[in-house]
């Protein structure tokens, strides 16, 4: 019998080879997902709810609300989309559009510049797919995928037989990683661990361009020269080689100057290529900067205006709360008054609050307008692009009642 | 884990050979390896100076709750699924090249030793595994692949 796999988007690998058993319409056993995976694909209770003002209500009420605060509003800010498919994104940028607001996703905090980067090709990026295939050297700087993305290294990176390597992790892949404590990415790289202290990294990546090009590789918190220089070697000889970038590398930066001088040295020097790809956390983030790339040129941070794109850091999430420019808020899976500072969410507290969110949280608990919709690849069914950019399309592990993000925002579109 | 040096210190020393061995040396060692039990020594079943030891011994050789026959233990509460045991086991590899091999779900599960099931390491078909039967290796591609340590073997 042939099996059926589903879509895990528990993170950004979107691991498409899942299977589950079903028991009264909830998934009771999960195979092959990481822990992450099965915590995400079981939490799902099943069944559409509407809060208003923090009582329950039906569906009407508070699409009607939801759509009636939005239209009273200004300037709305709309912010989250990370964790929704490319559909819902897509009908969150034309209610944007239609509602001249601010838009954001947490890219704005995180891997905005890096993305950015990418989309205008500013360096080589490839598929997981050819990182199984063909990568000998994986590096991880400042990036954990084995607490982040736990299959990563299983799947793709490091430990998989691949068309051009047969035989194996032991023989034939090397994999290193840069970070500033011993992380559990780093346990596996065993010797190929390099120690920097917290926010040495762009002094390590000038001392180790300086090693790639046969200089004495320098820092000033007196990092091994020879340790320096056996890890350009390892790199150099490398055919395939890929940098994982995490969250941690990105916050020690800057600017993203250094680790793009990297990438052309090590195009130059190396025996073969080298690419870089970011490990984006939520399911979907690469979805949102790509979507809305294609429609304005931006990654993040805009505002529509009657037809116009604005662009720019006070249309961040984070700056435009600080200068109270937007007077509502509509945050669609994300929870912001559990990750942003005091300082910044005291303003949401402020303004009309709407959420879209399928778990219960901090925010959606605050909102003024509270809607539970299903899980994506669990109760509601689209597509969403994976870190490296492949576009992955998930049904519905079982028919919900619970609408996805996409229908919610249609039914407020069309209560204006 | 026990050696084979730490069971002979609880064994009589006296090289006695009722066992078949020749030595209580090569006791330990048929021990370690699970050739014989710890029964298959009279001196230290019978004797009564011997019983702490036998005692002892039994609590060492007994493969510890939830252990496979190879010893292989999971501790449940670190595993957290990422499969690296799973794609790494050579065994595996062998049996499911396409599937669990090439780091994807399990392609034919008959004779895979582990897989990933509710985010959690499980082992099946032991005898598969390089650590059992007669010309069994040290093998530690699960181990050391590992990087919670959730995976151990125990004797």
């Amino acid at each position: 019998m042939e099996k059926e796999y589903y879509v895990c988007t528990g993170c950004g690998l979107l691991c498409e080879d899942i299977e589950t058993e079903l028991e009264k319409r909830a998934i009771s056993k999960v195979y092959t997902a990481c822990r992450v995976g099965v915590a995400h694909m079981k939490e799902n209770p099943g069944t559409a709810k509407f809060w208003v003002e923090g009582k329950n209500t039906d569906e009407a009420t508070a699409i009607g609300k939801a759509a009636a605060l939005l239209k009273a509003a200004k300037n709305p800010l709309i912010f989250g989309l990370d964790n929704s498919t490319n559909e819902a994104q897509k009908k969150a940028i034309e209610l944007a559009k239609k509602l001249n607001a601010t838009l954001d996703d947490s890219s704005s905090f995180s891997f905005g510049p890096l993305m950015a980067a990418l989309l205008q090709k500013k360096f080589k990026t490839c598929s997981l797919d050819e990182v199984r295939d063909k990568a000998d050297v994986s590096v991880f700087w400042g990036a954990d995928p084995s607490d982040s993305h736990p299959r990563q290294l299983s799947k793709f990176a490091y430990f998989p037989r691949g068309k051009e390597k047969q035989r194996g992790w032991e023989e034939e892949r090397t994999a290193i990683a840069i970070d500033i404590r011993k992380t559990h990415t780093a346990k596996i790289c065993g010797n190929e661990f390099y120690q920097v202290p917290l926010g040495g990294d762009a002094e390590f990546m000038e001392a180790l361009i300086a090693g790639l090009s046969g200089k004495l590789p320098k820092t000033s918190y007196k990092y091994p020269p020879k340790k320096l220089l056996e890890l350009a070697n390892l790199l150099k000889a490398a055919k395939f080689g890929v940098i994982f970038i995490g969250q941690d590398l990105l916050y020690s930066l800057e600017t993203l100057a250094p680790l793009f001088r990297l990438m052309d040295t090590l195009n130059e020097k190396a025996k073969g290529d080298f690419f870089l790809i970011p490990l984006l956390e939520a399911y979907n983030m690469r979805g949102f900067n790509e979507n809305l790339f294609e429609e304005t040129g931006f990654v993040n941070r805009v505002k529509f205006e009657a037809g116009s794109v604005k662009h720019g850091p006070e249309y961040s999430v984070v700056e435009s709360l600080k200068a109270k420019a937007v007077d509502a808020a509509l945050i669609i899976g994300s929870d912001p008054l559990a990750n942003l500072p005091y300082s910044i969410i005291k303003e949401l507290l402020e303004i009309p609050l709407i959420t879209i969110d399928p778990c219960e949280t901090l925010t959606s608990k605050k909102a003024q307008v509270s809607i539970r919709s299903g899980v994506s690849g669990v109760e509601a069914g689209g597509s969403a692009l994976r870190i490296d950019g492949v576009r992955v399309a998930f049904k519905p592990v079982f028919e919900s009642k619970c609408p996805s993000d996409e229908e919610i925002l249609f039914k407020i579109m069309e209560a204006f | 884990m026990t050696n084979a040096m730490e069971l002979y210190q609880l064994l009589p020393k006296t090289n006695c050979k009722e066992c078949g061995k020749t030595s209580c040396m090569a006791f330990a060692v048929a021990l370690l390896a699970r050739e014989l039990t710890v029964d298959a020594c009279p001196p230290l079943k019978n004797e009564p100076k011997f019983k702490e030891n036998y005692e002892k011994l039994k609590e060492r050789v007994s493969p510890a709750e939830g252990a496979t026959e190879t010893g292989l233990i999971v501790h449940e509460e670190l595993c957290f699924g990422c499969g690296n045991c799973v794609v790494a086991c050579p065994v595996n590899v062998a049996n499911d090249p396409y599937g669990v091999g090439s780091g994807n779900a399990p392609k034919d599960e008959k004779k895979l030793i582990l897989s990933i099931e509710d985010g959690i390491v499980r082992a099946k078909n032991v005898d598969e595994c390089r650590r059992f039967g007669k010309n069994k290796i040290l093998c530690t591609g699960c181990i050391v692949t590992c990087p919670v340590e959730a995976i151990e073997f125990v004797v």
